[in-house]
């Protein structure tokens, strides 16, 4: 009796270690390179330091300078204005496209592809794609504007158009992903709902507010989280496009940290800069995930 | 006026035909179950008349109204799914209450219809709960329920015990039988099970392979069927099937089993029974198990099935020919030995090398 408890015991401790070997990999992976950097660059936020190393431990004293920094709030702005412009607009735009290709024929099966080929082009090709068409002397935007009598806008140049811009590359670029999310759950919609909701003499209006809605809640949330994560770290469409102006117009936090940390060496103040922005989204992925659990509660 | 009628109805996916040239008359008020194999083409002939699949060819009329060019929810048929189809994220309650406002009935009117429907399906308590909350049995009811308050000229039926367990099944059964008995709609039913079919039909549609094999009351299915494959799917346990020589006994036949025992039939003669593969077609109920001085066949008892009221003894001729057998009462037969059979052919069926059966001739009563 004493020793088939014995055994027993041996045998939960084995599945408990076994457990671990098997997940192992993955967290050596994780603490290496996510924990073990967070902590450091919490800890560098805190201190004066360069390419060699901590110089000195100032305490707050990076976030209090960063919060009296002008182009920095300016760039906390810029990333909210961004992000505010693409996010709504690619979960919207994504659903509408995932709810027109959502069917079986050879010519949605195109349009699919055709719809996601623009996520797998590097930022670099497709910002090149945008300049072209959007550079005032001979863009393919002034071509259009020239036709109709009108004056070609430099959308780059403008303080006004700039970010709009870069937002629109962006969708364009980005629509890929929460098209082909939306799609994955709308073909997990069981069709003998559809059907009894035809029975019921259901509008296609109610049927996608009542019925594909609803049924598809979870995913629009878990689209607004990874696009609101996704876009909160723009960079590289205004490094390769605008550079960050005019007048800093479109320079986002990223590209602030990137700039005080690889151009400047402050590698202290540019880690307090990457701990606000990490903060930020922390923030609203909470909130917006509080929100939408919530709704499914009620 | 009838309930549903059916005319020359066909049906493709691609290159297969599903449905092939079905036509069909239900009476208004009656219950008609479609029964058939899976792959038959049974549940798309439903869905047609629900207008979930469109028609090929033909036409279809529910009540005096051609509804084969209709959209489905203009078509006043209510339809019991399979897999239940319950709104998941509305409560039961808005699950019923969706179909009504869709049409614009007043909301006393709801509130009065689901209170009807529900206190009759017994699902009263679960009204405020979402589907996901409730268990296979109380879904369908709730299912049913929703098919109900629409109040509809048409019930349409898609396999809806199917996913029931045994108890809930017969019980539900019941209670369709009673509801149809109530309300004395139109009601269609699609099932593979027979004894659904033979319980609850007025009339049945035995349907194979994308066409109607025969239409009957369950009585007519059983005792008459009009081919071999009709035959051999309804009646549990199976129709024994055998080989057999007719002989031409002045107007009707006599049939030479193999082991030697002949049996005089009341069937008339026909002269493609004397073509090969011609075989006899004897319900298990008409060979009985009796002592030997009362036979008109002996056989070798091989597995014997106490099934309570009644014994199943399947038995060996002394061809080797094997036969399902009836012995009623407390049957002493136990396996290995020796019985007298008793076999009565006042209902057996030959059934010709086309697959179709001959009768015995119709006794008018």
């Amino acid at each position: 009796m004493a020793k088939q408890i014995a055994n027993a015991d041996r045998r939960s401790a084995w599945a408990r270690w076994s457990g671990i070997l098997f997940v192992a990999p993955y967290l050596c992976l994780f603490v290496l390179m996510l924990l073990v950097p967070l902590v450091m660059g919490m800890r560098l936020s805190l201190a004066r330091g360069d390419l060699f190393g901590i110089r000195e431990f100032v305490g707050l004293e990076n976030y209090v300078r960063l919060f009296q920094d002008p182009v920095f709030l300016r760039t906390v702005w810029n990333t909210l204005y961004f992000v505010l412009l693409t996010v709504p607009s690619l979960t919207i735009a994504g659903l509408l496209l995932a709810l027109a290709l959502n069917r079986e024929t050879r010519w949605a099966a195109i349009m699919r592809g055709i719809f996601f080929a623009s996520f797998v082009l590097s930022v670099t090709v497709v910002t090149l794609i945008w300049r072209l068409l959007l550079i005032p002397n001979g863009g393919l935007a002034a071509v259009v504007a020239n036709s109709i009598g009108a004056e070609p806008i430099s959308f780059l140049g403008d303080q006004d158009w700039a970010m709009p811009s870069i937002a629109i590359t962006t969708i364009w670029w980005g629509i890929g992903l929460p098209m082909v999310l939306f799609l994955a759950a709308l073909q997990q919609v069981p069709r003998d709902i559809y059907e009894a909701a035809a029975l019921d003499n259901a509008s296609r209006m109610r049927m996608l507010f009542s019925i594909t809605l609803p049924a598809i809640r979870r995913t629009i949330a878990l689209v607004l989280v990874i696009e609101i994560i996704l876009q909160f770290q723009l960079f590289g469409q205004p490094q390769l496009m605008t550079g960050g102006g005019p007048n800093n117009s479109t320079r986002p936090i990223v590209l602030f940290i990137y700039e005080t940390g690889w151009s400047q060496w402050q590698l202290g103040y540019a880690s307090a800069a990457a701990q606000v922005l990490f903060a930020l989204i922390a923030l609203v992925a909470m909130v917006q995930y509080r929100i939408s659990s919530k709704k499914e509660r009620g | 006026m009838s309930g549903v009628e059916m005319a020359r109805v066909s049906k493709r996916f691609g290159d297969v035909l599903v449905i092939d040239d079905v036509s069909l008359e239900v009476q208004l008020g009656e219950f008609i179950v479609f029964l058939g194999p899976s792959g038959c083409g049974k549940s798309t002939l439903l869905r047609m008349i629900a207008g979930l699949e469109t028609v090929d060819d033909g036409t279809i009329y529910i009540g005096e109204q051609r509804v084969d060019t209709m959209p489905p929810g203009e078509r006043d048929v209510a339809m019991v799914f399979q897999h239940y189809a319950l709104y998941p994220h509305m409560t039961i309650r808005e699950n019923l209450a969706f179909g009504l406002t869709n049409r614009r009935v007043p909301a006393d009117e709801i509130a009065k219809r689901i209170e009807a429907a529900a206190s009759s399906l017994e699902i009263e308590e679960f009204l405020e709960r979402r589907p996901g909350q409730l268990s296979g049995g109380q879904r369908q009811r709730a299912a049913i329920a929703r098919a109900i308050v629409k109040q509809p000229s048409l019930f349409l039926f898609d396999e809806p015990l199917s996913n029931l367990d045994a108890a809930l099944r017969a019980r539900t059964r019941i209670e369709l039988a009673q509801l149809h008995q109530q309300l004395g709609t139109t009601m269609v039913f699609v099932t593979h099970d027979q004894v659904e079919a033979m319980t609850l039909a007025d009339r049945i549609v035995v349907l194979n392979n994308h066409r109607i094999e025969q239409i009957g009351t369950p009585m007519e299915i059983y005792r008459r069927p009009a081919t071999k494959f009709v035959a051999g799917f309804v009646g549990t346990p199976k129709i024994n099937v055998i080989e057999f020589d007719a002989v031409e006994n002045g107007a009707m036949t006599t049939a030479a089993l193999p082991d030697g025992t002949s049996l005089e039939t009341a069937i008339p003669w026909n002269d493609s029974f004397a073509k090969v593969g011609t075989t006899l077609g004897l319900r298990p109920e008409a060979i009985r198990v009796v002592s030997p001085d009362e036979a008109n066949a002996l056989g070798r008892a091989k597995v014997v099935e106490r099934l309570g009221e009644r014994t199943l003894v399947y038995a060996e001729l002394a061809d080797g020919t094997m036969l399902t057998t009836e012995d009623r009462g407390d049957s002493e037969v136990r396996p290995s030995d020796q019985i007298g059979l008793f076999v009565d052919c006042s209902n057996a069926v030959i059934f010709t090398q086309d697959g179709r059966a001959h009768h015995c001739a119709q006794v008018s009563n």
